[in-house]
């Protein structure tokens, strides 16, 4: 049987095309989540896409954390579930906190769409068990307030417990540091993604989901959406994911 | 109508923008005085914008039909089926006068309106082209303009999740005072979808959805897009609309899922001339009339003039024509996308629009459409006399006594094509040519636009034409914008019909086969015989070129008054062409693909260096003209390519069009990551052979094994072929040969004339240089970080 996986539509959406096509090219059933829905029943995971939630007028993201979408999400995740914000769907997550750190406007504070290389911190994650091997995934970026920001402490204790997933990689794949051409916005020590503490809830601002054809540009993003899949299978099948610690409650991210 | 006084004394007809003349016809066609409002709604709809009045008589002259046309002119926009059960919507359309006045919000409205006319026709808009023609790049109001739209475009476009996949940037001083904002939309609609807005079936309900009726925008359409402009007028700036890309985003959903239910006999956009135009050419598509209920329209603000919410081009607004008994499932669509919607008024049997308002504002109709008592009548005016018999005029044309400019007294006759002799050095000139405003790399601008959302973009942005995979099928669509002013300004049959065929063949290289074109008339005064003789000419040149090439025209629009004071824009008929690739897997690039393959020229070179981006540069003898076009060859040209790519033949494919062979190679090149070795035979004139722009002629790279083949196939489509040189190493090396090059070989004392030769790494840095030097966005931290690095683990695209 193959697993349903929820994708999340607010006003504004517009990347929910491109979760459609990638959740399916990746094995699973895409279903649409209504941002009024409160019953998630039947769907094994979650995936907040990208666009412009309510317009994002007074900032990414910060609406549509208040929606009834997003209670029944954190629920979700509270019980181990697991949850991909991508782009707009990170920085839900994060103004949520669902996730650590926030999403400013991007160093250049213009828009930016372009291909980037993303390189996979970890192989042994909800998110990553699927990538294969550690080597740069190249995907698009395309967001306007993408620069990854935390402090100090936050970033070190981020690192320390391995809740960075995905970095931005330079043309010599290093580290895309914020001053490098890899890096596009700015964000610190070149962070793309992170997860929450208990590993089951984590978010990126590159684009996997429109990654998993090479026909359209690149099938690098392949390897993350399938992990979301066996992610969502595995947890559909035992209530457990393997790489994840004890269920997390909402906040406890940071 | 106080609203409309002005601080001159003039007549009211006059201040809204209508002639003496045009008052007299109004007078005609409701057989007495028009009132305030009557007046206001006439002045709007018989605006060159929304009437076409100087070009309807041309415009008749263009082919429109086609076996695969579904909907064409006089629609919102056309439509060509393309097998499946699919079909594509396109359009483009200007926002010239908007985007000079408020730049971001003259350009992201301009989206939002040209993807209005798509998705009312039932299509899901798939993409965005943009074609942006702006005065000279140093100077500090070009530079604030060039910011704002480029901004506006990707504000709007990013937000609404449709991609922007192509369109130019280009620098002409004749768009000083007036840049041209012409944005093209792309959608897929399945059979069954297609929507007219034809206001059928009387007792119908006519359903205002979206934002709210405010006072932006009064007038846009007779102030701003059918005058010239003095010195920029700040009064102007109300006309100007605001974008709500999230509202838009929002009114596409809710489109769709009413034309997918079948809750909708006919939907139809707001745009300029607002509640009035959508009415008015609605009823008059169906024949009808309607009842307007003044007071049921939604208002953003209290006491707006009857006039105001006739006329407002408030955006992000739809009317839809419903039966009543599917207006609860209408009412609920709506309000589940969160969008304003109220029934504002009736489909009447008799043919007129009839604005209508209560004594106390509470409503002018009842629940079944009867007027309340007491409702008074605020203005009647035949829908017909509005809309399709809107006033036409025969303009005065006459060809300028003098076409170019005669040669200073005691300048050189010399031709300036003498290169290398008068010492230019070819390799000096390309990098200049890479590195120009107008030929360097755009990515600092279109990287602001989000090109790969909905995961169909197979090419975007930055070469050549853009293709979108249609999901599901093996097909794919290509799409490209042209305009070639600078031919124009010598010849606008000319440059009109050059710019269909570049638009046409670019589509074509990729394998593709263009279905139709949709054109975007950008001119002066049409009241100036000059003026109008430019834009006589470009039509029929467009007419010729179409019908050479089999391209139905299903649409497009004119926008006339360009000028500022001083200066009129050269003529720019821009071109927006779709073409279909059955099998996406056969489609051919233009980046050179691999070492050691044969680099060929298909077509001749003819002399002509005037227009061309090398006279620019270097500038080109008083006496030289154009390069000529001739449309049977470029019929011939177009053909072969197709049918080559179709049997493999072609490895990469790149037209010779702005800077010449030698630019087109060197892009190839730069895409390829790999270099070349050519040997040009320059004739009498080696700027001609390098940097002439004469059309019809592509430089294709081939497996030596496929070369016998190829060049049969070319001979079989009558079309002369020359081996140019191989592709591979890390330079450019052109060895020039000929007449030319002896005479000034010898004064080397070599064999070989001159010989081009520079390193990949130079050619793309020059290139990628370019704009943001132009724009001084370097420092800037777009800029900064758009270096193009090769990515770790990237291969060699297309």
């Amino acid at each position: 049987m193959t697993v349903r996986v929820g994708i999340v539509l607010f006003p504004g959406s517009n990347r929910d095309i491109d979760a459609v096509n990638g959740l399916t090219v990746a094995g699973a059933v895409p279903q649409i989540l209504w941002h009024e829905d409160v019953d998630l029943s039947g769907v094994s995971g979650i995936l907040l896409p990208g666009g412009f939630a309510y317009g994002d007028y007074l900032r990414a993201g910060v609406i549509a954390r208040f929606s009834p979408v997003m209670r029944a999400v954190a629920e979700f995740a509270a019980r181990g579930g697991p949850v991909l914000g991508i782009c707009n769907g990170f920085q839900v997550l994060a103004e949520a906190g669902l996730v650590p750190g926030a999403l400013l406007r991007n160093r250049g504070l213009r828009f930016v769409c372009r291909e980037v290389a993303l390189m996979p911190e970890r192989l042994d994650t909800p998110f990553t068990r699927e990538i294969g091997e550690r080597r740069p995934l190249r995907m698009p970026v395309a967001h306007g307030e993408g620069c990854y920001y935390a402090d100090d402490e936050t970033l070190d204790a981020l690192e320390r417990d391995g809740q960075v997933l995905w970095r931005y990689t330079a043309a010599d794949g290093s580290v895309a540091l914020p001053d490098d051409p890899g890096n596009p916005n700015g964000s610190l020590r070149g962070i793309a993604g992170v997860a929450n503490a208990a590993g089951n809830v984590a978010g990126l601002m590159p684009h996997p989901e429109t990654a998993v054809e090479a026909l359209i540009g690149s099938a690098d993003g392949l390897g993350i959406i399938r992990s979301l899949v066996v992610s969502a299978e595995e947890w559909a099948a035992s209530g457990a994911i393997t790489g994840t610690r004890a269920p997390a409650t909402a906040g406890a991210a940071s | 109508m106080t609203a409309t006084a002005t601080p001159r004394e003039v007549p009211l007809h006059r201040a809204l923008g209508l002639e003496d003349v045009e008052l007299d016809a109004i007078r005609g066609k409701l057989g007495r005085e028009p009132n305030g409002l009557e007046l206001a709604m006439f002045s709007v709809m018989w605006s060159e914008h929304c009437s076409y009045k100087s070009s309807r008589p041309l415009l008749r002259t263009l082919p429109t039909t086609g076996k695969d046309v579904v909907a064409g002119v006089g629609e919102q926009a056309g439509v060509i089926a393309i097998g499946d059960g699919l079909a594509v919507a396109f359009k483009i359309e200007s926002h010239n006068h908007p985007s000079a006045v408020e730049p971001y919000q003259g350009a992201a409205t301009g989206v939002g309106g040209i993807l209005r006319d798509i998705f009312a026709m039932g299509a899901r808009p798939i993409a965005v082209l943009d074609a942006l023609r702006f005065g000279d790049p140093s100077d500090a109001r070009t530079r604030h303009l060039v910011d704002g739209v480029v901004r506006g475009v990707g504000g709007y476009g990013n937000c609404v999740g449709v991609p922007t996949v192509g369109g130019e940037l280009v620098f002409d001083p004749s768009y000083q005072g007036n840049p041209l904002v012409n944005v093209m939309a792309i959608g897929l609609l399945e059979d069954g979808m297609l929507t007219h807005a034809s206001g059928d079936g009387p007792g119908n309900l006519v359903v205002l959805y979206g934002s709210a009726t405010g006072r932006d925008g009064i007038g846009g359409a007779s102030v701003l897009a059918s005058a010239t402009f003095g010195d920029q007028d700040p009064s102007k700036r109300p006309s100007v609309q605001v974008g709500d890309p999230f509202a838009e985003k929002l009114l596409i959903e809710a489109t769709l899922e009413l034309i997918a239910k079948g809750l909708v006999v006919s939907i139809q956009d707001l745009g300029a001339a607002g509640i009035t135009c959508a009415t008015s050419e609605t009823a008059d598509r169906g024949g009808t009339g309607m009842l307007v209920d003044l007071d049921a329209i939604p208002r953003r603000e209290p006491g707006m003039e009857p006039f105001e919410v006739m006329i407002s081009e408030s955006q992000e607004r739809m009317v839809a024509i419903v039966e009543p008994g599917r207006w609860d499932a209408v009412r609920a669509v709506c309000e589940r996308w969160d969008l304003p919607v109220a029934v504002i008024g009736r489909v009447t049997e008799e043919p007129d629009i009839v604005v209508l308002t209560a004594p106390d504002g509470s409503g002018a109709l009842d629940a079944d459409g009867v007027p309340v008592p007491g409702a008074v009548e605020l203005a009647r005016i035949p829908a017909r006399a509005l809309a399709s018999e809107a006033i036409v005029f025969q303009r005065e044309s006459r060809a300028p006594s003098r076409r170019r400019a005669a040669p200073a007294p005691g300048a050189s006759v010399e031709p300036a094509d003498t290169l290398p002799g008068r010492g230019q050095d070819p390799g000096a000139v390309l990098t200049a040519l890479l590195g120009s405003a107008n030929l360097s790399s755009r990515r600092q601008v279109y990287e602001q636009y989000d090109s790969n959302v909905q995961s169909n973009t197979v090419a975007g942005p930055g070469r050549g034409a853009a293709m979108l995979r249609i999901k599901g099928t093996t097909k794919a669509l290509v799409a490209t914008t042209d305009a070639n002013a600078p031919i124009g300004q010598h010849d606008p049959w000319l440059g009109a019909a050059m710019s269909v065929a570049e638009a046409s063949r670019n589509v074509s290289i990729t394998g593709a086969r263009p279905l139709a074109v949709t054109n975007c008339l950008n001119f002066g005064d049409p009241t100036r015989p000059e003026a109008f003789w430019q834009l006589a000419e470009a039509v029929r040149g467009l007419a010729d070129a179409c019908v050479a090439l089999g391209l139905p025209v299903t649409g497009g629009n004119v926008s006339l008054y360009n000028e500022a004071p001083g200066s009129a824009i050269a003529p720019t008929p821009e071109i927006g062409v779709v073409g279909l690739l059955d099998d996406v897997s056969t489609r051919v690039g233009p980046a050179f693909r691999a070492p050691d393959n044969a680099i060929l020229l298909v077509g001749e070179t003819k002399a002509g260096l005037a227009g061309s981006e090398y006279e620019r540069l270097a500038g080109a003898a008083p006496e030289d003209g154009p390069p000529p076009l001739d449309l049977e060859r470029e019929v011939a040209v177009q053909a072969f390519i197709r049918e080559a790519i179709a049997r493999g033949l072609v490895e990469s494919c790149q037209d010779v069009s702005g800077g010449g062979l030698a630019v087109a190679v060197a892009e190839m090149c730069i895409w390829g990551d790999t270099g070349a070795t050519l040997r040009v035979g320059v004739g009498d004139s080696p700027a001609v052979a390098l940097f002439g722009e004469s059309p019809s002629r592509l430089v294709v790279e081939v497996v030596p094994r496929h070369v016998p083949a190829f060049e049969l196939l070319a001979r079989h489509h009558g079309l002369p072929v020359h081996a140019l040189g191989t592709t591979g190493g890390p330079r450019l090396v052109v060895e020039l040969a000929g007449d030319g090059a002896t005479g000034a070989a010898e004064e080397r004392g070599s064999r070989i004339a001159d010989a081009l030769e520079v390193p990949v790494t130079d050619l793309r840095h020059a290139w990628d240089h370019g704009l943001p030097r132009a724009l001084g966005w370097e420092g800037d931290g777009a800029a900064d970080h758009a270096a193009e690095a090769a990515l770790p683990g990237s291969e060699v695209a297309d």
